[in-house]
């Protein structure tokens, strides 16, 4: 039995017919109780920890804290009946654990941190126009792999397995590294979403000050799609060079992808229709015939034991990229295509605007059982998301120990234990270090300012 | 005699002929050419409203705004030609500061107009103009620039422009230049944007857009609290006229047929819809689904034909139930459909999007809003208009129109081919396409007698 196999077996997933291309994730209902869940939030959901965070220092004793900070936060819970709760907040830790033990919501959004108490907005409302407005939000980003649909032939809508995936694992690298490199941020959170997509949290002063117009220009900069539904060719690299991101992410990252994963394990061109697909994102019709031709000739012969979507890979590269073809516009066809394939897709609309609403993490996912468990983007190669503890397991995990005395942090015992291990050190503490130092250097500056105006 | 030689200033490579706008000019003009001034004005933003909605390129828009200044903005006297430019613009504001639409149109009209005239300055005064806004920019040094050197001349290449070792540089905060960043425009390391010296007419004109948006807040707060009634003798009954006569319809509110039923929209979307809505409703019906930017502009565009706020629930929820199931949908997309109306949330009303507005948009994966004219390849876009009814001459003229970048002509073309009519205003709302259709397919419709 493969590793894989026997991972599948444990999660009593079914493994539905043939290879191990069809394995899919597809945790029953079973994986998810409302049971279960409200011994989840009782015993694992790290509400101290997420409290800490979302304060972002202002819950210490230093003179520059803004003691109103966590409790203009925006908290969304969607209950069992799928009633939905907006514009919750709470005051403290504790306000907000006991409101989660006891309402045990399905799931759990962060929103905007708002100019007032949120749960207060009807009474500034009748005061005046636009006191109640988002003032702060962390930069989110949403990637969903139902917007993959049109390069993964292994699943598709709500489903993942372990060939596409990779295509998660690509957004999480380029988008890791821009933020950090070129837009200098550091505080950055990858998070599982539970089911079948990623979900970013950028979390320095700096990102959360964004606003509106700055976060739409980040989303566009990571913009390579044009076009929509209805223009096929939807990658148009234009300029004699790509920008160094763009460079930079090709070379380093989708490339690779592409030629060592994705040809292969999504068989991009080996039937007919999904080499016509390709071919379709070259321009040049009599090139596009020429390679064809090359396709049909050798179909018989000599590739029968080299992987067939890896040599006509190889020959669509040939013909593109020698002689006569290197002219404008033909010159970037394997880029584009490649970027085609590859390149992350994100949903705009979440980035661009501070008010929308994104699923806390460590959140269970309802249909899955699966926790949304943070990622390590410098180990994402190795995330799996058929093996995120669900729900069932993590209750198994609890009574098989229960034996022993109750420890105050019940979740080490459980495979939970390394996901909340990794989220404290290396995203909160060292996002409260900074937090720290921002507060106190800001607030010396004010100081010595003050002292300045005094002494004139 | 000495002294008042030296107040004067400098003509020869004077002071630059652009005005920041920072106050308000003293009221020495008669009151008729206050009125001609705003309208000259708004002729010169009115043109670059449309050459923005035809996708105009830089160049494009720089000759076009060019020769719109010069047809509309000269005075025999010069120099009257400041004073004009300023109080032309401070009418403007007084009639274009009085709701969130009017405040974002004037905005982004008068920022691209302060744009390419400031990239019309000399270098030596747009280094004067800088200084005014007093940005706190120091150029890159040497070995700064030494160590990205081969980074900007990547840049440089990539967006088409010689990279010259001459440039000066400029660095950044990333925030302060988001249109270069959105276009990929600059360098970016470490959260710092570095920016060419023929760049900084971004910087610039972030600051002149902030300070804009500012004031037009204060002018509408100030307009109705004393303006409004202090003028009301003089400068209110011009501004008031100017805002009755050349804003034209806003189809906020349905007027002219008044109301639309469910069960008739699906003939009106195949009679009157233009191309982007009768796409959009298609795919409404066909996928049960339509992502957040098609639901904008569809929900909004039924909003101003007159469907209602009822009757837009029944239409969505019939559909996307059918993919998500009822709960789903009262529990994520209702609120935004109230919201639209204006039923929820902050009260405003949306108002319906123009043509200009759609095919500036950027549909991405899975989106289908936008322009068709624009946004649809080729082929996509002759088997859309063949399903309308467009083929033969009538089709070639169209696509050469869209080859030229003239959306909304095509769509006019559209409009005319298919209902053998002359529309002579051009298109420039789909809720104008809509109504024009009706008033004609009812007139045929009436029966004479
Ligand atoms: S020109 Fe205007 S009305 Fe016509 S399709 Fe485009 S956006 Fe719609
Ligand atoms: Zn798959």
């Amino acid at each position: 039995m493969t590793k894989e196999e026997a991972l599948v077996e444990r999660d009593g997933m079914q493994i539905d017919g043939g290879g191990p291309e069809s394995r899919q994730v597809r945790a029953g209902p079973a994986g998810f109780n409302a049971d279960y869940l409200k011994i989840y939030y009782g015993k694992l959901f790290p509400c101290a920890d997420i409290y800490k965070w979302l304060s972002y220092g202002n819950d210490g004793k230093h003179p520059a804290c803004d003691h109103s900070y966590f409790g203009r936060r925006e908290f969304s819970f969607t209950l069992e009946n799928d009633i939905y709760v907006r514009f919750q907040s709470f005051n403290n830790a504790n306000e907000m654990e006991n409101a989660i033990k006891e309402k045990c919501p399905f799931k759990i959004d962060f929103g905007p941190v708002y100019s007032v108490d949120p749960a207060k907005r009807h009474a500034y409302a009748q005061a005046g126009n636009n006191v109640f407005t988002p003032v702060e939000r962390e930069l989110i980003f949403d990637i969903d792999m139902s917007d993959y649909d049109d390069v993964r032939y292994c699943c598709s809508g709500a489903d993942v397995c372990l060939d596409c995936w990779p295509l998660m694992t690509i957004a999480i690298k380029v988008l890791d590294s821009a933020l950090r490199d070129d837009f200098g941020f550091n505080h950055i959170l990858w998070v599982y979403s539970g089911r079948r997509g990623v979900h970013c949290w950028v979390c320095d002063a700096r990102a959360r000050r964004l606003s509106n117009e700055q976060r739409a220009s980040i989303a566009d900069y990571f913009r390579v799609y044009k076009g929509g539904e209805n223009n096929s060719k939807k990658v148009t690299l234009t300029g004699p060079v790509l920008h160094p991101f763009l460079a930079r992410t090709y070379t380093d990252v989708l490339r690779g992808f592409f030629e060592e994963k994705l040809l292969c394990s999504q068989k991009l061109l080996e039937s007919e229709e999904r080499c016509q697909k390709i071919l379709e994102l070259i321009p040049d019709e009599s090139i596009a015939a020429e390679i064809l031709d090359r396709w049909q000739g050798n179909r018989r012969s000599s590739i029968s034991k080299e992987d067939v979507n890896k040599a006509r890979w190889e020959q669509l590269k040939h013909i593109l990229q020698t002689g006569k073809q290197k002219a404008q516009g033909l010159r970037r066809c394997v880029e584009e295509i490649i970027f085609s394939y590859t390149y992350p897709r994100l949903d705009m609309e979440v980035s661009k605007h501070m008010n929308h609403l994104l699923k806390a993490p460590f959140c269970v996912h309802p249909k899955t059982g699966r926790v949304c468990v943070p990622i390590d983007p410098d180990n994402c190669d190795d995330f799996d998301p058929t093996t995120v503890p669900t729900l069932s397991e993590l209750f198994e995990e609890l009574n098989m120990s229960g034996m022993r005395a109750e420890s105050e942090n019940e979740w080490e015992r459980t495979s939970l234990g390394k996901s909340i291990r990794f989220f404290r050190s290396s995203f909160l503490h060292p996002l409260l270090k900074s937090c720290k130092e921002e507060m106190e250097s800001s607030y010396s500056a004010k100081l010595q300012q003050s002292r300045n105006s005094l002494s004139w | 005699m000495e002294i008042v030689r030296s107040q004067r200033k400098p003509v020869a490579d004077g002071p630059p002929n652009l005005s920041l706008y920072r106050s308000a000019p003293p009221l020495e003009v008669r009151l008729e050419d206050f009125e001609l001034y705003a309208i000259d004005r708004l002729r010169v933003l009115k043109g670059i409203s449309d050459g923005l909605s035809r996708g105009k390129k830089p160049e494009e828009m720089e000759k076009m705004v060019s020769e719109l200044w010069r047809a509309n903005m000269r005075h025999q006297d010069a120099s009257e030609v400041m004073n004009k430019d300023i109080i032309s613009h401070f009418v403007l504001r007084l009639v274009y500061c009085r709701t969130e639409d009017l405040r974002k149109w004037f905005l982004s009209m008068e920022t691209t107009l302060f744009r390419y005239r400031f990239r019309l300055e000399s270098p030596e005064s747009q280094r004067m103009l800088m200084a005014e806004f007093q940005l706190p920019y120091k150029a890159l040094s040497n070995a700064e620039f030494e160590s990205v050197k081969d980074k900007l001349g990547q840049v440089a290449r990539s967006i088409g422009q010689p990279s010259n070792a001459e440039t000066i540089f400029f660095k950044v905060p990333f925030e302060e230049v988001p249109e270069l960043v959105a276009s990929r425009r600059v360098f970016l390391l470490k959260g710092y944007a570095y920016v060419a010296m023929n760049q900084v007419v971004s910087l610039v004109v972030t600051q002149f857009r902030s300070n804009l948006s500012k004031a037009l807040v204060l002018t509408n707060r100030k307009w109705t609290s004393t303006i409004r009634e202090q003028e009301k003798e003089r400068l209110t009954p011009i501004v008031e006229a100017l805002s009755n006569s050349y804003l034209g319809p806003d189809y906020s509110q349905p007027k002219e047929f008044a109301e639309i039923c469910l069960k008739d929209i699906d003939q009106l979307a195949s009679n009157s819809f233009p191309l982007c809505m009768r796409h959009l409703f298609g795919k409404l019906r066909e996928d049960h689904h339509l992502k957040h930017g098609g639901r904008m502009q569809l929900g909004l565009f039924l909003k101003g034909v007159g469907l209602k706020l009822d009757d837009a629930l029944a239409l969505w929820k019939m559909e996307f139930s059918q993919k998500i199931g009822t709960e789903r949908f009262d529990k994520e997309y209702a609120y935004n459909i109230r919201h639209n109306y204006g039923k929820e949330g902050k009260r405003t009303d949306y108002i319906p999007y123009s043509c200009q507005k759609i095919i500036s948009s950027t549909p991405g994966v899975g989106d289908h809003h936008g322009c068709p004219y624009r946004h649809f390849s080729e082929e996509n876009l002759r088997a859309a208009l063949g399903k309308m009814g467009v083929g033969g001459h009538a089709l070639d003229d169209v696509m050469d129109k869209v080859r030229n970048r003239h959306y909304q002509l095509a769509c006019t073309l559209t409009f005319e081919a298919i209902h053998a009519a002359s529309c002579d205003t051009g298109i420039n709302h789909p809720n104008q396409y809509f109504s024009q259709s009706q008033k004609i397919l009812k007139s045929r419709f009436q029966p004479t007698t």
